[in-house]
């Protein structure tokens, strides 16, 4: 068995039997990498792998000593370019490192990778928005990987990384690791330092772990999740060591189903495929129950104002002048330096969404649109806040179709939107949430799961999921590559 | 109809700092029309009463001690920028 085949906690054990090095570990990946990357296309650069220096860390506090870390465009890190997958950012080396990374770092996980594929500043379901190309899923390369952290996932699903650091806006963790057939975890808002993460929607945005199965995603949990000065969101909770939920037992446990999650618009195979696995968390002593979100409807269109609007705010930052692309262009005067780098920078999905935002947000349209969707917003919260009186987790499928074809959707952009769904009213209401797979279709493509729970509840959500994986064998499955 | 036009793309665009080419902005019009009648669905809602959520955290005003601290070194501030001079940011031409 070559080293990338193995999970962290495997690698950990070796490393620390010393049955592996840390360069041991890093050389199998890149070794790795250069073998099926240019199929898949997980990351942006190739054929420079690049890897911090290995430490010689040996503090207690060092979890991840010598394991490598897959890290998304678009999470900072220290002299190493960060572009968020955008021309408007081409050559971006960050002069300091994101919280994420500095605890990375400070656990002794090495950063692996130059850096994985996403959409344009996140904005994608499909990973077909980058500046770099799209990714290819590892299940079957004329399908996508999901997005927005398709390189993430891919990655992962295509044993080129170990562990990788993603971020989920309206599913962007998510929706890629049922695509690819791994785990993938969108915590709580206000759980994990966003300082560093360049910004999409800022009231949405969390940064999460992308892994082979759920113990590697808690490991990782453990080492960035946490209150930072630096992000006046991040909320000061005590962080529990998220290993100890990995118990095989769901006895008693309330499961609510919401009906508004199986109507139209849902592949029977999918349906079919969760229900099964619904039955198994039944059958190892679950209680579960048919609920209802009666405003899941809305999710879609309250995100598609809330998100570009912020987005249209985010992105102002992109201005040519502190750093990124300028055109190259004569101009006359500082506006037209700013409409024409704009207009050659930024792709047609971040001029989409920019331009929409900034109309939800002009005057005359503010209250008619920006306004109402997050009064929508509230109403879709305490939907949740209801079922969670009296339920511990809610489950429902990740995405209605398992990935779908490279080119199928990218030129219908609200077809494209409603792929997102199962995922959306997550971010809306600032939960947890985690994906993790359950099975295959009959074209052979992954599908997910994914578990809700209240704020701050990551332990069920990894309890519910060990207890699935202990007793099942999807998480196993590899592509064929 | 629709409230959004090619005048109205046109100047958001604007407000944006966005150039757009005349094919752009055609396929722009025509698509943000749909994504625009599909979130209208949001209209059928009744919000009487409802207060908005920006934030789904009960945290407001947080602040931080105001003690001094090192910042980022000017050099590696200017590093990723397009032009610089000298300690400053080159732009184009501001004051006509």
């Amino acid at each position: 068995m070559e080293k990338y085949n193995l999970t962290a906690h495997e690698l950990i054990e070796q490393i620390s039997k010393k049955e592996a090095s840390a360069q041991e570990v890093a050389d199998s990946l890149k070794k790795r990498i250069l073998d099926v990357d240019p199929k898949v296309k997980a990351y942006v650069r190739i054929d420079q792998p690049h890897q911090t220096a290995i430490q010689e860390n040996n503090a207690p506090t060092a979890v991840l000593k010598g394991i490598p870390v897959s890290i998304k465009d678009n999470i900072c890190t220290d002299g190493l370019n960060t572009e968020c997958c955008s021309k408007i950012l081409a050559g971006f080396k960050p002069p300091y490192d994101a919280t994420v990374i500095k605890k990375l770092k400070a656990a002794g996980a090495t950063i692996f990778g130059l850096k994985t594929n996403m959409d344009e500043f996140a904005f994608g379901s499909s990973t077909e928005n980058s500046y770099f190309g799209p990714t290819h899923n590892p299940w079957d390369l004329e399908c996508v990987p999901g997005g927005s952290s398709g390189g993430c996932a891919a990655a992962v699903a295509a044993d080129e990384a170990i562990l990788a650091l993603g971020s989920d806006t309206g599913g962007s963790i998510r929706q890629p690791a049922a695509f690819c057939g791994v785990v993938g975890l969108k915590p709580t808002y206000g759980r994990v330092s966003r300082y560093g993460l360049i910004a999409f929607a800022s009231s949405l945005d969390q940064i999460g772990p992308l892994a082979k199965d759920t113990r590697d995603a808690a490991l990782l949990m453990n080492v960035i999740a946490g209150f930072d000065p630096l992000d006046s969101t991040s909320v000061n909770i005590e962080v529990p060591d998220y290993t100890k939920a990995l118990v095989n037992d769901v006895k008693g446990l309330r499961i609510a189903v919401p009906k508004e999650y199986f109507v139209e618009g849902i592949d029977p195979e999918i349906k079919g495929t969760i229900e099964e696995a619904i039955n198994k968390l039944k059958s190892l002593g679950a209680e579960c129950k048919d609920v209802s979100l009666p405003n899941t409807q809305y999710a879609v269109p309250v995100y598609y104002i809330i998100a570009t609007a912020e987005a249209s705010s985010n992105l102002a930052r992109f201005d040519a002048v502190q750093y990124g692309y300028r055109t190259a262009d004569r101009v006359k005067n500082l506006i037209e330096m700013y409409n024409r780098t704009r207009g050659e920078g930024f792709g047609e999905e971040a001029k989409r969404r920019v331009i929409l935002g900034t109309f939800a947000l002009s005057h005359g349209y503010y209250d008619a649109y920006y306004l109402r969707a997050l009064k929508v917003r509230t109403l879709i919260k305490e939907d949740f806040d209801r079922v969670f009186k009296d339920f511990d987790c809610i489950l429902t499928p990740t995405s209605p179709t398992a990935a779908f074809k490279i080119g199928e959707k990218v030129k219908d952009p609200l077809k494209m939107y409603l792929s997102d769904i199962y995922t959306i009213s997550v971010n809306l209401a600032g939960i947890p949430a985690i994906s993790l797979p359950c099975g295959l279709t009959k074209k052979g493509l992954p599908v997910g799961l994914q578990i809700l729970a209240k704020p701050f509840a990551e332990e069920m959500l990894f309890r519910m999921a060990h207890t699935y994986e202990q007793n099942t064998e999807w998480h196993k499955l590899k592509p064929k590559l | 109809m629709s409230i959004i036009n090619k005048e109205t793309v046109q100047y958001v665009a604007y407000l944006a700092r966005i150039e757009l080419k005349e094919k752009e902005l055609d396929v722009l019009s025509g698509q943000l029309k749909d994504i625009l009648d599909f979130i209208d669905k949001l209209k059928e809602i009744d919000i009487t009463n409802i207060a908005p959520t920006s934030h789904i955290l009960p945290i407001n005003n947080i602040l931080r001690e105001d003690v001094p601290k090192s910042s980022l070194p000017v050099e590696k501030a200017l590093a990723n920028s397009p032009e610089q001079e000298g300690n400053f940011f080159v732009v184009p031409k501001v004051i006509e």
